[in-house]
């Protein structure tokens, strides 16, 4: 290992990983350049490299002119429930498979695993009709509901919980203590590490989740932050820097919680792979 | 082999007296914990993947009512230009984003892992777009691809209508989707690549191994495998699904032209209000999601054992 220090090779290597990141990050970077800059720059030729003159005008413009702080209510509001529930619901169900013995678990366990095979696109027209006649659409319910059913959360709960040592459970199992008190001192605890990773992942994808709320919402004050501004795009026509405000509001959010969480999120991401 | 054994000799502790208190927690207990999810998951995966293929020998509308028409909608889409047309578009998709994104993924990958104190810096860069929603992506990609004021036209000094150019619209589409997700590929790859012990770097150093490029061939490449093969089946699952990225830039346009099959459905369903209709296609598109990723589990397992 010692001996690849600083070789040529090695430093222009380096060099060129760092050369791609930085052009793989320049959209982003050029999307906040061009938000920070009056609408009038925005096409002027040549372009600018930096904002100038620097103007958050575009940001205020937008808070104004668009439902868009609704919107983060709804997308705060539905992602939270949605990661919540999931949680909960997935580790009591998970438990149960892992610790507890009863009739069919084992093919309980396989029908979960083959709800991998199902691809969550294709069951939008029914879900759609099921929504329809219990009135949710274009409500809360109708937008969470359906992103409830997540079996590779179990599956994953499961696998952390068959590894927690038997002696800790039956220790607690002699000195009385319910199932619930077990799970919520026992196996809780000792898996934090996977369930906030597992929280992160999940509330990014619910927040990012576009084809749903797409289908089922509606009307401008209900939906969603990654629904809501293609709609203020249109309106926009071409004023660039607005539409660019937008999409950095927009992002901000979960760009902010990766950078914050990057580690849980790598971790997150490998287990829902099973690779970790 | 051992794996069985070691299954077994848990299975005779489990008989012991502690399992025995375990068994005891009531009925209700066990019902509460696993009712919720399981009512969650036969409500919303399991029904409407039955609810779908029924609805697919109908002529519902999008409210769900209409007659039983046995094979009529199939027989319809088997002689629907228009889906064959998106069919060919989504293979084409696939075609365009699923080995160059594995490899470049695997490439990046490679060139993290090699960092020390730089690599979490780098990964937060490439993997950053993909923790943004597909709108932001597409309106990011929208501006810097346009005709008109975008940068890459001016760089180049070109006039080209990335998304409505009959030609360019799907590498342009396929191209912003490589921006936007090779991060996921990226961090499993370096997750497998973590996996591989260092002793067999050394091994292989002593066995004469020299260059970078043996090493990869000997053992970085055998070893991470199992992993390619799950970021093959992974993205071939997701991008048959294709839609929001299209639809967002495209519009399916030009002329239908990126019109992709998960986007037909759609419009039938949601437009046309064809339900059942839409169903068929949705069935078709199970189907064929199924029977390849049954392919390319068989044929990458081949794969792996030849090695």
């Amino acid at each position: 290992m010692n001996r690849k220090k600083y070789t040529i090779l090695g430093l222009s290597a380096t060099l060129l990983t760092i050369i791609i990141s930085v052009f793989w990050i320049f959209p982003l970077y050029w999307g906040l350049k061009t938000s920070l800059t009056p609408d009038m720059k925005t096409v002027a030729f040549p372009p600018t490299w930096i904002p100038h003159p620097l103007t958050f005008n575009s940001f205020t413009y937008v808070f104004k002119n668009s439902p868009i702080l609704r919107w983060y209510l709804n997308s705060v509001f539905t992602s939270l429930v949605i990661t919540v529930v999931v949680i909960i619901l997935t580790m009591f169900c998970a438990y149960a498979l892992s610790q507890l013995n009863f009739r069919g678990k084992r093919l309980l366990f396989l029908f979960f695993l083959a709800g991998f095979m199902i691809p969550g696109a294709t069951n939008v027209v029914p879900l759609f009709m099921f929504m329809n006649r219990l009135n949710l659409v274009n409500t809360y319910w109708g937008l969470i509901l359906p992103q409830l059913a997540a079996p590779i959360t179990v599956i994953i709960y499961k696998r952390f919980f068959d590894q927690v040592p038997k002696e800790l459970s039956d220790a607690m199992c002699i000195d009385g203590a319910g199932e619930f008190r077990i799970l919520f001192r026992l196996f809780l605890p000792l898996n934090w590490g996977v369930t906030w990773a597992l929280a992160i992942v999940l509330f990014t994808w619910s927040w990012n989740n576009f084809f749903w709320p797409f289908i089922i919402l509606n009307s401008t004050p209900m939906l969603t932050i990654p629904v809501g501004i293609t709609q203020v795009q249109s309106a926009y026509g071409v004023q660039y820097s607005e539409t660019m405000a937008t999409a950095i509001l927009a992002a901000l959010p979960t760009a902010i919680l990766y950078i914050v969480f990057h580690r849980q999120v790598a971790k997150g991401i490998a287990v829902t792979a099973g690779l970790k | 082999m051992s794996q069985n054994k070691r299954k077994s000799i848990s299975r005779e502790k489990g008989a012991g007296t502690i399992r025995r208190l375990k068994k005891t927690s009531p009925l209700r207990v066990i019902f509460f914990l696993i009712a919720p999810f399981t009512a969650a998951y036969l409500a919303f995966l399991i029904y409407p993947l039955i609810r779908v293929i029924l609805l697919s020998f109908t002529n519902a509308d999008i409210a769900g009512k209409g007659n039983f028409i046995g094979l009529g909608n199939y027989a319809h889409l088997i002689k629907d230009p228009q889906f064959w047309a998106s069919l060919w578009h989504t293979i084409y998709f696939i075609l365009l984003t699923v080995i160059p994104n594995t490899a470049l993924g695997l490439m990046f990958a490679l060139m993290i892992i090699r960092l020390r104190r730089l690599g979490s810096t780098v990964m937060v860069m490439l993997f950053l777009s993909y923790v943004l929603p597909v709108s932001v992506v597409t309106n990011i990609w929208l501006w810097i691809l346009d005709p008109n004021f975008g940068i890459i036209n001016f760089i180049f000094n070109i006039k080209v209508s990335w998304f409505q150019d009959p030609g360019w619209a799907m590498p342009a589409v396929a191209f912003v989707t490589i921006w936007w997700t090779v991060g996921f590929n990226i961090l499993l790859f370096i997750a497998g690549l973590r996996n591989i012990p260092v002793e067999y770097y050394e091994a292989a150093a002593l066995d004469g191994a020299t260059t970078g490029f043996q090493t990869f061939r000997y053992i970085t490449w055998p070893l991470i495998w199992p992993v390619t093969s799950l970021v093959l089946i992974l993205q071939l699952i997701a991008q048959w699904q294709i839609f929001n990225q299209v639809y967002l830039l495209t519009r399916g346009g030009p002329f239908d032209k990126t019109l992709v099959v998960l986007q037909y459905m759609y419009r039938e369903a949601f437009q046309q209000h064809h339900g059942g209709y839409a169903s068929a296609i949705a069935v078709a598109l199970f189907i064929l999601i199924l029977i390849t990723s049954i392919i390319q589990i068989r044929f990458l397992k081949a794969g792996g054992k030849n090695e």
